[in-house]
This record gives C-alpha cells, sequence and structure tokens, in this order.
C-alpha cells in the first residue's frame, strides 16, 4: 500500500516539474523586455498599459523579472536616458506608452538599430526611415461607436417612456426638437475628433435627431477640469455625457447632478466607471492593449519585424466596452452584441460617409497627408504620401497609419 | 541660593555656537549620513523585505553604474546648480525670489521661438548668439517687474514671484498650444535641422551646458565675495537701514541683483532648449527653480558647497528611479529612502550650528554636543 501511494506521489511529482519545465522552457530567459512609462501603476493610463504587457508576458511564458520598468519618465531628455538605460540593461524591445515620448525614442531607436522600440500612440514610424521604430494604437473609434449604441439606447428608452420629453427637461431639446448630448475632451486634435465623431455616431445610429456638444479641457487628465466641463454640458442640457480624457471627473459630477434630480448618464473611457457613478454609468470604452503586446513581443522573440503601424479594434478583440451598469436601457446588451459582430466582421464602418454631413453635403473625398510637419516652422521633417481616405463609401481610419487622422467637424457637432 | 536657581530651568536648552571646527562638521555630517542609512535600512527590511545592502548598491549604481549615468548626473547636475547660482545673490539680499521656475521658462520660450522663427534664416552659431540674449533678457525681465514694484511700492516679493510663475506658466501652455499645429504634442524644434541646437563636444549636446555651469559656479563665487556688487547686497541683506545710512541706493541694488538672478534663470531655460531637450513644454524647468532653494540655502550662498549639494539631490533624484525600476517597487518607497537620507542631512545642519545643553541634577548646566558627544 505505501510503495503505491509512494508511486503515485512521485509520478504526480515528475508530472509537475516537466509541467513547469516546458512552460518555463516555452520562452528565452534572456529576453528582456524595457517599458518606459509616463506615469505608474496609480494613474489609469499607464495601469491600462502595465495590466497590458503583464498579461502579454504571461502568456508568451515570460517572468516578471524579465520586464524593467521606468515609471514617471517625463517626455523630455529623461526619455532617451530610459531607452538608452534599457538598452543598456539588455532589452531587446522598449516600450514607451506616452506619444511625446517618441520624439526621444526615436533618437534612440537610431543609435541602437538592433532594439526594436515601441512608441505607443506614435505617428511617423512608418515615414521615419528608422526600420526599428514602430507606432500602435488600439481602433478604439470602435469601441467608442459601440459605447454611443448604449447611450443612443438610453436615450430612445427615456424619450418612448416620457421621462425626457420638452416638457420634463426643457432644455435638453434645441430649436428644432433634438436632443442635446455632450462630450468632455481633451485637446482639438484627430485622436480626440476622431473618437467623439464615432462616439456621436453611435448615438445616432439608434436616436437620429441628436445633437452633440464638444468641451475641451486643454489637458489628459485634470479631475476639476473634466468635472466642470461636464457639469457646464448638463447645465445646457446634455443628457448623455461622454468623454476623452482619463480621469473619473465627468462621471462623478454626472453622478451628483443625477442625485439632485437632473436626466443625466455617463459614458466613461478607459476604466469601468460604476464604482464613481452607480446609476450614472452606463458604459465605458477600452483598449486592450495585451492584444497588441503580445503580438509585438511574440514577433521579436521570433526575430519576425513587428508591424511599423498596428491599429486593430474589434477584429482583433483590442477594443471593448465594460461591464454594462443597472441604468441601460432593456435590449442593450442584445444590441451591442449585434453591432460588435457587425464591426468584428467588417460589415460595419464606423465612419459610413452615408451617415453624417459636413457643412450639409456628404463627405466624398478628404486627401490626407501623412508627412510628420513641424507645424510651428512648417519644415517638413518626414515626407509621407498624400493618401484619399473615403474608399468604398466610408472613411477608412487608422489604415494608413496607426494614429487617427479623422480630423473634421461633422454636421450636428458643435466643439469649444 | 540665589535668585536664578528658583526658576525652572528647561531639561533641554539650545545655544547658537560658531566655534565648530571642520573636523567636527565633517564628523557630524557622517553620523548623520550613517544614521539615515540605518534607519531607511530598517524601513527597507521591515517594509519591502528586500536586502538594504542591495538596494543602496542600486542606488550608488545610479550615478557611478556607467559613465553614462555619471554623465547624465553631471547634465541634471548643471541645470538644478545653475538655478541655484541664480538665486544665491537673490537669497543674500534676502529676497525670496521663489519665482525661478518662471523664470526659466520664460528664458526657455525665448530660446524656442528665435529657433522657430530664425531656424531658417540665421547661421547656427548666431542663432545660438540671439536665443542666448533673448533668453538672459526675458528671464531678466520676468524678475525685474516683481523687484521694481518690491523696490518702489515694497509689495511682498514671494508671493509677487510665485504669481509670476504661473502666469508664466500659462504664456508658455498658450504658445506651444499654437505651434503644435495638427500635432499632438510639439516635436522636438528643428528636429530635421537642428538649427539652434548646440553642436556635439565629446559626443554630448549638453557638454556645453556643464562648462557653462562650471565658469558660472567660479564667476558667481567671485562676484559675491570679492566685488562691491556683491559686498552692497550682504549689506542689503544684513539691514537696509545700515546700508542705506552707508550710503548704499537700496532700490537700484535690489532692482541690478534680482534682474541677475533672472538673467541666469533665463540663462538656464536657454541651455535646457539648446543643449538638453531641444523642446518646450509647462514642464521645461522640471521643478529645478524649487528644488535649487534648498541647494542655495543649505549652501549658504557658497557656490562651490552649492555643486555638493546639488549632487547629492541629484545623486538621490537618480537612485531612487533606479530603486523603483530594479526593484519593481512603487517610487513613493524610493522616495522615502532618499527623503530620509534628506532629512538626516538636513537635520545635522541644526547639530552643527547648535548645540544642546541640558539641564543636570547639581544646577550647573552640562552642555552638550548633540549629535557629536564622543568628542
Amino acid at each position: 500500500m505505501f510503495k503505491k501511494i509512494a508511486a503515485l506521489v512521485m509520478a504526480i511529482a515528475m508530472v509537475c516539474t516537466m509541467a513547469t519545465l516546458f512552460t518555463g522552457c516555452g520562452a528565452d530567459p534572456n529576453f528582456k523586455i524595457g517599458v518606459i512609462l509616463i506615469g505608474d501603476e496609480t494613474e489609469g493610463y499607464s495601469l491600462a498599459h502595465i495590466n497590458g504587457i503583464k498579461a502579454a508576458a504571461k502568456e508568451l511564458g515570460l517572468k516578471d523579472s524579465q520586464i524593467i520598468w521606468k515609471y514617471k519618465i517625463g517626455e523630455d531628455s529623461a526619455a532617451l536616458d530610459a531607452a538608452i538605460d534599457l538598452v543598456g540593461q539588455g532589452c531587446s524591445v522598449v516600450v514607451s506608452n506616452s506619444y511625446g515620448h517618441q520624439a526621444f525614442t526615436a533618437q534612440a531607436a537610431e543609435q541602437f538599430p538592433e532594439v526594436t522600440f515601441l512608441a505607443m500612440t506614435g505617428d511617423f514610424a512608418g515615414i521615419s526611415g528608422l526600420p526599428n521604430l514602430k507606432n500602435a494604437f488600439t481602433a478604439v473609434y470602435e469601441s467608442r461607436y459601440v459605447s454611443g449604441v448604449v447611450a443612443g439606447m438610453k436615450v430612445k428608452e427615456l424619450l418612448e417612456s416620457g421621462e425626457l420629453s420638452a416638457s420634463t427637461q426643457p432644455d435638453s431639446f434645441d430649436k428644432d426638437g433634438n436632443v442635446k448630448i455632450g462630450y468632455v475632451g481633451a485637446y482639438a486634435f484627430a485622436e480626440v475628433i476622431s473618437g467623439y465623431t464615432a462616439f456621436y455616431l453611435g448615438v445616432r445610429s439608434i436616436v437620429p435627431n441628436v445633437v452633440m456638444e464638444v468641451n475641451y479641457t486643454n489637458s489628459w487628465s485634470d479631475v476639476g477640469m473634466e468635472a466642470a466641463a461636464a457639469e457646464a454640458l448638463i447645465a445646457n442640457g446634455a443628457v448623455i455625457i461622454g468623454q476623452h480624457a482619463d480621469t473619473t471627473g465627468a462621471p462623478s459630477a454626472t453622478q451628483k447632478l443625477q442625485n439632485s434630480g437632473k436626466i443625466c448618464y455617463s459614458i466613461g473611457y478607459n476604466i469601468d466607471m460604476l464604482e464613481t457613478a452607480p446609476t450614472a454609468a452606463l458604459t465605458s470604452a477600452t483598449n486592450v492593449w495585451e492584444k497588441y503586446y503580445t503580438y509585438a513581443f511574440e514577433t521579436v522573440m521570433k526575430g519576425g519585424d513587428v508591424d511599423a503601424d498596428w491599429a486593430k479594434g474589434y477584429s482583433a478583440d483590442a477594443v471593448a466596452i465594460t461591464e454594462l451598469g443597472a441604468s441601460c436601457a432593456a435590449g442593450t446588451a442584445e444590441k451591442v452584441a449585434e453591432v460588435e459582430a457587425a464591426l468584428k466582421d467588417g460589415s460595419l464602418h464606423v465612419f459610413d460617409t452615408s451617415t453624417f454631413t459636413v457643412g450639409g453635403k456628404p463627405l466624398t473625398s478628404v486627401p490626407v497627408d501623412l508627412s510628420f510637419i513641424d507645424f510651428s516652422t512648417g519644415n517638413v521633417i518626414y515626407q509621407g504620401e498624400t493618401v484619399e481616405a473615403i474608399v468604398d463609401g466610408y472613411f477608412a481610419e487608422s489604415t494608413f497609419r496607426a494614429a487617427p487622422y479623422f480630423n473634421v467637424v461633422i454636421d450636428g457637432i458643435t466643439a469649444k | 541660593m540665589n535668585a536664578a536657581s528658583h526658576i525652572k530651568e528647561p531639561f533641554v536648552r539650545m545655544a547658537k555656537r560658531d566655534d565648530v571646527s571642520l573636523k567636527k562638521k565633517i564628523l557630524i555630517r557622517a553620523i548623520a549620513i550613517l544614521a539615515a542609512l540605518l534607519v531607511d535600512g530598517i524601513f527597507i527590511f521591515l517594509i519591502t523585505g528586500l536586502n538594504p545592502f542591495g538596494v543602496y548598491g542600486v542606488m550608488f549604481a545610479g550615478t557611478f553604474g556607467t559613465f553614462m549615468k555619471f554623465k547624465w548626473v553631471l547634465r541634471d547636475l548643471a541645470t538644478l546648480l545653475i538655478v541655484g547660482i541664480a538665486l544665491a545673490p537673490a537669497f543674500k539680499m534676502r529676497f525670496w525670489n521663489i519665482g525661478a521656475e518662471g523664470q526659466i521658462l520664460m528664458g526657455g520660450l525665448a530660446s524656442a521661438v528665435c529657433m522657430i522663427y530664425l531656424g531658417n534664416l540665421l547661421p547656427n552659431w548666431l542663432l545660438l548668439l540671439v536665443m542666448l540674449v533673448t533668453s538672459v533678457l526675458c528671464g531678466a525681465l520676468w524678475a525685474f517687474i516683481p523687484a521694481v514694484f518690491k523696490a518702489i511700492w515694497n509689495t511682498n516679493e514671494t508671493l509677487f514671484t510665485l504669481m509670476m510663475n504661473y502666469v508664466a506658466t500659462s504664456i508658455v501652455a498658450c504658445c506651444t498650444n499654437f505651434f503644435r499645429g495638427d500635432n499632438a504634442k510639439m516635436a522636438l524644434i528643428n528636429m530635421g535641422t537642428k538649427a539652434g541646437w548646440f553642436p556635439m563636444i565629446l559626443g554630448q549636446r549638453y557638454t556645453i551646458n556643464i562648462l557653462v555651469v562650471l565658469a558660472l559656479t567660479i564667476l558667481m563665487y567671485i562676484y559675491l565675495k570679492y566685488t562691491k556688487h556683491g559686498y552692497e547686497i550682504s549689506v542689503v541683506g544684513e539691514s537696509e537701514n545700515t546700508a542705506r545710512y552707508a550710503g548704499i541706493d537700496v532700490k537700484k541694488v535690489m532692482i541690478r541683483t534680482i534682474s541677475i538672478s533672472g538673467a541666469i534663470c533665463g540663462l538656464a531655460g536657454y541651455l535646457i532648449l539648446a543643449g538638453k531637450d531641444m523642446s518646450l513644454s509647462t514642464t521645461s524647468a522640471g521643478g529645478n527653480g524649487f528644488t535649487a532653494i534648498i541647494v542655495a540655502w543649505l549652501a549658504k550662498f557658497n557656490t562651490f558647497y552649492m555643486v555638493l549639494i546639488s549632487f547629492l539631490l541629484v545623486f538621490l533624484d537618480k537612485g531612487a528611479s533606479d530603486i523603483a525600476s530594479a526593484f519593481q517597487v512603487n517610487d513613493y518607497m524610493s522616495d522615502i529612502v532618499t527623503g530620509v537620507i534628506l532629512f538626516f542631512i538636513l537635520g545635522s545642519e541644526f547639530f552643527i550650528n547648535y548645540k544642546l545643553i541640558f539641564r543636570s541634577k547639581t544646577g550647573k548646566a552640562e552642555v552638550k554636543g548633540g549629535a557629536d558627544d564622543a568628542e
């Protein structure tokens, strides 16, 4: 009996050792990843990247000790120092997670051609002539579109139930009877414009007669300003507040005003806002960075070449929306699943030119100059080609390069 | 029993002392550093379970690990030190210039504007010269305004210079927002032409920064110690009335000195733009305007001591970020480690300047020298 048990225990022990050996030997133990972060885990944007990188490393069988983190690196010569130091420590791939790091990591890329540099959200890798500099973005406009659908379902429910009408909240309708919604944006550039347009088109796919007001905060992360912008929009009548800024300022302001009797709901960004705004938050649009990092690290490990411009959405599960809040309208989950499936199989295009107009006319041609220009002097730093962005009746966002370039304010949106 | 013995003597009191020998000063500081390392060691071990010696090793390597790291330390030291040098004459005159951050930004902005608008027009040497002059003037102007208000209407210079920082930050934010055009951020200025960038010397652009600051360290030492201006500054600092009685034009000295202070800050902005970052943002000054207050104050306006203090601060800063990176700890933990060291070093200054007198049972006060009662 004892012998049998002993044999069993030994067999189990051997299987376990083998299993650990096998999972361990999948990855090169000398492979190192360097990560330059604008913040640390206390800041939502960097946290999303940290989680994505950790998950990707785990999937590829890399140990935590094979990742070297550089926290709170500013967008100045500190970013170049960090990159050089990481290369010195033996990293084969160096990630930098903020746009402003790109100009400095590009200098490192020039200096160390054998190392791959992933300048996240950057915009000139493809035209820089540096084969080891790569850009990536998620097609987050797709998940913003879906979050717009969620918001649209809510507006529709409010209108149909009579809870929202010209008599219950008169400020929420403009003189033509359109429902007002609002959006808190960081800066007035393509990334944000592309995002709020997608969100607006998502809402309009459910409720055609909406208008949207956008308030810029001119900061990526400013709780006070975002809250103030949301409050101003709601005071102006907005019943939905979308956001492209990194804090919980807008959802918490929306919850506060909802508690005081206003009809208003919030769509967040990056993280689930239900904790901040339990009854006001409907959902948030998020990035699933893990998908990109897994692809990029694996490619480098196998000695391959990472795409200079990578931008994927639902087709690669690289974007998503967070858990639907309790306030969401009935049937939202089904509608979301339907829209997500259509985005995934490519039958639905977010920027379908038949769904919007610019200056009263449909958009038929948008030439996009992909050159990287120093706008202060007008000098072209890297020459790129000019492409036609309207393809087959839709605006092809993030296909000619990873960074968004949809830069038009469409009818129904007022931005300031 | 005389009357004095009835007054209750405090258990411990402190008295100023000026008679500390150099040997004793070094000893007190050494004890302070050892004590700090001990406290930190206990903290590191109890909180994180890491080996304190390993952590100190990484901290040391943050500066001395490679020659490249040492050069970065010299570069950052130069940036901090030049601001300390700028503040020295102002603080010596008891004019609390808290506005260095803004003065650096205005100097940097002037450089950036020259690089952008003259970059394609002038040869590089002339462009660098124009940048230098405008930066120095803009920095000086940003200090001149509060100085005039102080000299004529006796406004509070601390608040005034502090507020000027926020004005400068907003102006820079507005300009960078304009310059960036359709880009998400301003890239490096003149990335293609490299106009307005320092030439490479010994493989680095910031070599010039280090040389300029080195020269300035010596010049400011001489200016404060051996010139008439320097003497006037110290008299005004000790007592304005004395200065007035001695026939010194206090207003003139004040405006002149603060303008010099601002001018050097403007020069710092120039060095950051041309030799270090080649880009402008609201954080270009990097907090050096505030950190330099500690530098100037601890070194008692002696520019050579400032070199040491700046080195210590940069050393701690680099060490902290390397600890955070190497041990995957939150950088709050490494900030605590360096904070404790700084606290003990600041604390040791107390024992150098004061002695503690303990109450004795016999009624006769027993004199103790603080940390160094072994002597």
